[in-house]
């Protein structure tokens, strides 16, 4: 007999150690721990706040805070999915191009693009300058700053989430599915409705969930737009009423109730399972003629003007006027630093969600699930709100330290862990765990349980199987989340602002000072060059994609 | 002298509040192939996946070439058993192509020999023209031989087959079958498969055994299982057969007492009763032989044509049916009577 | 990996303490309206001036949460309201300079000198010259009268400075009397409110309302760019309360390690040669009285400005946006 390579005659049989539920709730604990100091705050209701807001404040903010949250779910679903439907499924001019091209708009900020799309069509911008000169008036044209122009902006800003994620689905899904369906009658549409859809519902529920908490986390765009929402409830009871403590208790509601969400979710998609069907090559894109493909390559143009070329170009107008006198070798360092920050903490979140999604998906997945919720809800609340749950901590724990080593009788200085970028990428990681986590997880559902266990019989471990079978399987939705983290990222402000480093500007920290003195034309400078700088991953992901 | 390489001590599986498996017991010898044979539901696919180490045992004992590897709350990982499996999908990795699938499980191994393992194999499989193809790009039966070989290539002192053939069309699956039995064979391989089909358990395997609602039934060659079934579960679930009333009489014979030409024999080899007591007898269609001389006749209620064979269903003076295979040169019309006789070697009786 | 990360910032902060003597500021004021002021106070003294931005209410709660240990030695922002709000969190420190008080009028500082303002800005109104016609205006409160109805452009009630001007104006006139003006301006609003000045005062230009309030440096801003515009300023209530202003100031924090270094620095920008430094860069007032403000600023010509303590803006901050809700201001 030939000598068998697996491990075998240990003295004692080795006890199965299960770590994964562990490695959850560790990597939880850098949510939980802001979360909780956000939390807290229900301990102590401030009811004078609260009657106040509640008579004069909620209803009308509730109101529109759904019809924001329903909106921009159901737009970013149209654009997302038939955008992506239609780059996966069907060949027209261009189609090659608009696959990664329709992307961009993801290193566009919701917040520029708000004051862009302002500055555009709103009474003093060119286009209604324009109509005036025309004809004579032009309160006729339908108002930008309304609730249809900021639905009509986040979704054109956040559209990418779902269109990336759906993308991914429509491509790793394969053609069986498909193929069953249409022998079974139905028609290419219908196969769309009653398998691909279906079939798509992680990576659909991961994108529209991404995009919920970014909406009901916003407050750069709906207060440019001056459109009250429930976060601004939450930045008036902190920076008007000065009742931080009001806030982090309406944050507190919004947290649970996108958790309450979320975990109906998970009630309804019960025990399905979502992997690919049978043999799964990637099907032969069907080809569009005539009018057709005309239409097909028009729509994404459209799309590609509205919600990119032409802010750009704006952008770019603004910046023009500001570019001599503002751009210096100040940019270098600026631009260093957010490619720093948004590379590492890409690289740091995603490793945190692949070991979250990984964890998941072992046999103690209840509690491991539990963990992951909790973990990224950091991305439902208001970014300033957060910022301060991971400040107040780390501070208190650098308190603790100093005392500490002077106890020792060391000298110190007044800060050892705050203002590092360990700090910084950890706090990234509370807040943006769920851009890494909702891809990959959507991902792990393609790979089957028996191709696991395939593995393990093989004799590969955990960590090996992770390595040689999980990543290379997930490279698509690893490679999406890292592209999303690092966009993101380079976006962010509140808590850049809060855990820099003395001295440390980043792009986004550019774009916040020359919008807080509402400098819009100096701010477009920087904006674009996130924009720019924000390319080259998606263009990496691109190559990715049609590389498969 | 073969040595035994896997026992089954009384296992128990539980999913949840649900036992899946209980009092699982057999054992297989080395180079011996095994099979596990039920509906679906039975609990044999658990068996299984209990055995490699995907479900960990709540009760017994599972032993592996002398370890325990499994009983309750001690359970090796699946990567310490040294097991292979084949899977009813195949769980072929999409991202490799043939040779990095049959590859896979050799990477503690150099680099050369890794080489001539794959080489070897490709060539036992006949994979060789498509060593560079991916999967998606393969056949069925492709697809299930490079699971084969993949599952092979670490030399697992077990292989276990799940479905191995149920994924593929009835041809190709006589012929792979045929195909796997002699490399297991020629390699050595002890091995358990499962399935729902028989006539794949009687080919493939050298035990067989029956499971029914999470319990083996009865462990022994085919032809046992055939010719002597321990109990009426299997006598139905194995083969055709109809069951006769009779009796045992004092002196431990049975005697059909509502057709009483069939004759006397001796109830042997299996007798569930005492002297005295109603019994009902499997009659196997090879148990009843058409002779035209015989006096015993019977009435053709049905037939099929198998070929060289005629499946007769006979209608017995008392109005009771029994099967008959003829050979298919009797033609005989519906309807019409023919001359039978009993011609049975191993009596099988139940109580009722 | 991450722990030796950990250690290796660890001991990069335990190696990096400073040598020559530094000041630290946490400053809502931006980057570009204080840096030109820090760097000529490392020139001419050596002190270095470190500084971190952010908005008020997070530099707040960063002194707050790093207590004892706080690095900042001044907080500086950009309203009064913020820094009558860290007095009340007791995270700034009374200071007696005499300097400061010669330098800098009574009402813009903290009368227990927790705080001083710096330079001043000027909540103001401003018309579209072509439809309105100086005369027709005379106070905020007037902006309430019907005459106005359609006409009238406000920014968002939840910035500041609106909410510094309506705190003023309960001062002055009683809740049950502000509350009158503010529905009044809210019932002759001609659009939404704008979520920054300077679209407010271009939407004067394009004639989509007559007259509106806002600070005059985003006008110096706008008119610097666009010497057509069709928006002049005019300045209110100089028969009564005169024009409301607001401060950016800056108090010394209360655990500052720095503390001299501190006084001395907000000595030094309250001083005659520094005051233009500060308050030129952004076309604000000088706080310093002796100091005059910049001759392109100078131009909008003189004014009466309203003598209440800057710290109403912040005692009455809460009851003004309650009241703003009330009225439907959004």
């Amino acid at each position: 007999m030939t000598l068998s390579l697996t491990a075998q005659a240990q003295a004692s049989p080795p006890r199965r150690w299960n770590l994964q539920p562990g490695i959850a709730w560790l990597i939880a604990a850098i949510t939980l721990v802001p979360l909780l100091v956000v939390l807290a705050s229900l301990a102590d209701p401030q009811t004078d706040i609260w009657a106040h807001l509640a008579d004069y404040v909620l209803p009308q903010l509730l109101i529109n805070t759904a019809w924001l949250a329903g909106g921009v779910a159901i737009g970013t679903l149209l654009l997302g999915v038939s955008l992506a439907w239609l780059t996966a499924v069907y060949d027209f001019p261009g189609r090659r191009h608009f696959a990664w091209l329709l992307a961009l708009p993801l290193a566009m900020p919701a917040y520029v693009l708000a004051s862009v799309q302002i500055g555009l069509y709103d009474f003093t911008g060119p286009l209604q300058t324009l109509l005036r000169e025309w004809f004579d008036n032009s309160r006729w044209f339908p108002p930008i700053r309304s609730r249809g122009g900021v639905i009509l902006t986040m979704t054109l800003a956040l559209y990418p989430y779902v269109y990336l994620l759906a993308r991914n689905a429509f491509l790793t899904q394969g053609r069986r599915a498909l193929e069953a369906a249409a022998v079974l009658g139905l028609s290419r549409r219908q196969g769309f409705w009653r398998v691909a859809m279906p079939m798509a519902r992680p990576w659909l529920v991961g994108g529209v969930s991404l995009v919920l908490m970014e909406t009901l986390a916003d407050f750069g765009t709906v207060a440019t737009f001056n459109y009250d929402t429930f976060t601004t409830a939450i930045y008036k009871a902190w920076f008007a009423l000065f009742n931080l403590k009001a806030a982090s208790q309406l944050a507190s509601l919004l947290v649970m109730a996108v958790l309450a969400l979320a975990l109906f979710e998970q009630k309804a998609r019960g025990n399905k399972r979502y992997h690919g069907a049978g043999r799964s090559g990637p099907a032969q894109p069907i080809r569009l003629q005539g009018l057709r493909a005309v239409a097909a390559t028009a729509a994404c143009l459209l799309i590609l003007a509205l919600a990119f070329f032409i802010p750009c170009g704006q952008l770019l107008k603004w910046a023009a006027t500001v570019i001599k006198t503002d751009f210096d070798s100040r940019y270098i360092s600026f631009i260093w630093h957010s490619v720093l920050l948004a590379g590492g903490a890409a690289m740091l979140v995603v490793t945190l969600g692949l070991l979250l999604a990984y964890a998941v998906r072992g046999r103690d997945g209840h509690s491991a699930r539990l963990a992951a919720r909790l973990a990224t809800l950091g991305y439902a609340i208001p970014g300033s709100v957060l910022a301060v749950g991971v400040f107040i901590p780390t501070a208190a724990l650098d308190n603790q330290l100093i005392a500490a080593l002077q106890a020792l009788g060391w000298q110190t200085p007044p800060q050892i862990l705050k203002g590092t970028l360990v700090v910084m990428l950890l706090a990234y990681a509370a807040r943006f765990l769920a851009v890494a986590f909702e891809p990959t997880q959507a991902a792990m559902q393609r790979i089957t349980p028996n191709q696991e266990a395939a593995a393990a019989s093989l004799g590969l471990g955990r960590r090996e199987m992770l390595w040689r079978l999980h990543l290379p399987l997930l490279r698509g939705g690893l490679f999406t989340a890292a592209l999303m983290v690092f966009v993101d990222v380079m976006k962010e402000m509140p808590i850049t602002l809060m855990t820099r480093p003395f001295g440390w500007n980043t792009l986004s920290v550019r774009v916040f000072e020359m919008t807080s003195e509402g400098q819009w034309e100096q701010a477009a400078l920087p904006a674009l060059a996130i924009v720019v700088v924000g390319l080259i991953p998606v263009a990496l992901l691109a190559r990715q994609t049609e590389n498969r | 002298m073969p040595n035994t390489l896997l026992t089954l001590d009384q296992i128990n599986v539980n999913f949840g509040p649900k036992r899946v498996l209980e009092g699982l017991s057999f054992s297989l010898q080395a180079g011996e192939i095994g099979c596990l044979l039920g509906a679906s539901g039975c609990g044999k696919t658990t068996a299984l996946r209990a055995i490699a180490g995907f479900e960990p045992v709540a009760a017994g004992r599972v032993i592996l070439d002398g370890q325990q590897v499994a009983s309750s709350g001690q359970e090796w990982t699946p990567q310490q058993r040294g097991i292979g499996m084949v899977f009813q999908d195949y769980a072929l990795f999409p991202h490799l192509n043939v040779t990095d699938n049959i590859r896979f499980g050799l990477s503690r191994l150099d680099k050369v020999e890794q080489k001539r393992r794959v080489e070897e194999l490709l060539e036992v499989v006949q994979l060789t023209e498509v060593a560079n193809a991916y999967p998606h790009a393969l056949s069925g039966g492709q697809q299930q031989r490079v699971a084969l070989a993949r599952a092979l290539a670490p030399a697992p002192r077990l292989l276990l087959l799940d479905e191995p053939f149920s994924n593929l069309d009835v041809e190709l699956r006589e012929r792979l079958n045929q195909e796997v039995r002699d490399i297991l064979k020629s390699r050595d391989i002890t091995a358990l498969l499962v399935t729902h089909d028989q006539h794949e358990a009687f080919s493939l395997a050298d035990k067989v055994g029956v499971m029914h609602a999470g319990r083996l039934l009865q462990w022994d060659t085919p032809y046992k299982l055939y010719h002597e079934p321990a109990e009426r579960f299997v006598a139905d679930f194995i083969g055709e057969g109809v069951f006769l009333p009779a009796v045992v009489t004092a002196a431990g014979d049975i005697e059909f007492n509502a057709d009483p030409q069939l004759g006397h024999r001796p109830c042997w080899p299996v007798c569930q009763a005492r002297p005295g007591q109603a019994v009902q007898v499997l009659l196997r269609p090879d148990d009843i032989l058409h002779d035209d001389t015989s006096p015993m006749q019977a009435r053709v209620v049905k037939k099929a044509f198998r070929g060289a064979q005629f499946l007769y269903t006979l209608s017995l003076p008392s109005g009771q049916t029994v099967l008959s295979l003829v050979p298919s040169h009797h033609d005989h019309a519906i309807g019409e009577a023919i001359g039978i006789r009993l011609e049975i070697d191993h009596v099988i009786a139940f109580g009722v | 990996m991450k722990s030796s990360l950990l250690l290796g910032a660890l001991s990069l902060a335990l190696v990096g303490s400073a040598t020559a003597e530094e000041v630290t500021v946490y400053s809502a004021r931006i980057e570009s309206l204080v840096k030109p002021l820090f760097d000529a106070y490392t020139k001419e003294t050596g002190v270095q001036v470190k500084f971190v931005t952010d908005n008020e209410g997070a530099l707040m709660q960063r002194i707050k949460a790093e207590g004892a240990n706080t690095p900042a030695d001044i907080l500086l922002t950009v309203d009064a309201g913020n820094l009558w709000q860290a007095t009340q969190m007791g995270l700034l420190k009374p200071v007696q300079s005499a300097a400061l008080s010669a330098n800098i009028p009574a009402h813009l500082r903290d009368p227990d000198g927790n705080w001083f303002g710096l330079s001043v800005r000027a909540r103001t109104v401003f018309f579209n010259t072509k439809r309105v016609k100086p005369t027709d205006l005379s106070t905020y409160e007037d902006l309430a009268d019907p005459k106005w109805k359609g006409r009238l452009c406000l920014r968002s009630a939840k910035k500041v400075y609106n909410q510094s001007l309506v705190g003023t104006l309960i001062s002055r006139l009683g809740e049950a009397k502000t509350e009158q003006v503010v529905k009044g301006w809210v019932a002759n609003l001609a659009a939404d409110p704008f979520s920054d000045d300077t679209k407010l005062l271009e939407a004067i230009d394009a004639g989509q309302c007559d007259v509106g309030i806002a600070n005059t440096y985003y006008y110096g801003r706008l008119l610097d760019k666009n010497p057509k515009l069709k928006v002049s300023l005019f300045w209110p209530n100089q028969t009564t309360s005169g024009v409301h202003v607001n401060i950016s100031g800056a108090g010394v924090t209360k655990h500052a390690k720095n503390e001299k270094g501190a006084i001395k620095l907000l000595e030094w920008m309250s001083s005659e040669k520094a005051q233009n430094l500060l308050a030129d860069v952004n076309m604000e007032y000088p706080a310093n009285p002796k100091v005059k403000p910049d001759p392109y600023v100078a131009s909008w010509g003189s004014f009466k400005h309203d003598y209440i303590n800057v710290k109403v803006a912040g005692e009455q901050q809460a009851n003004a946006v309650k009241l703003m809700d009330r009225a439907g201001y959004k």
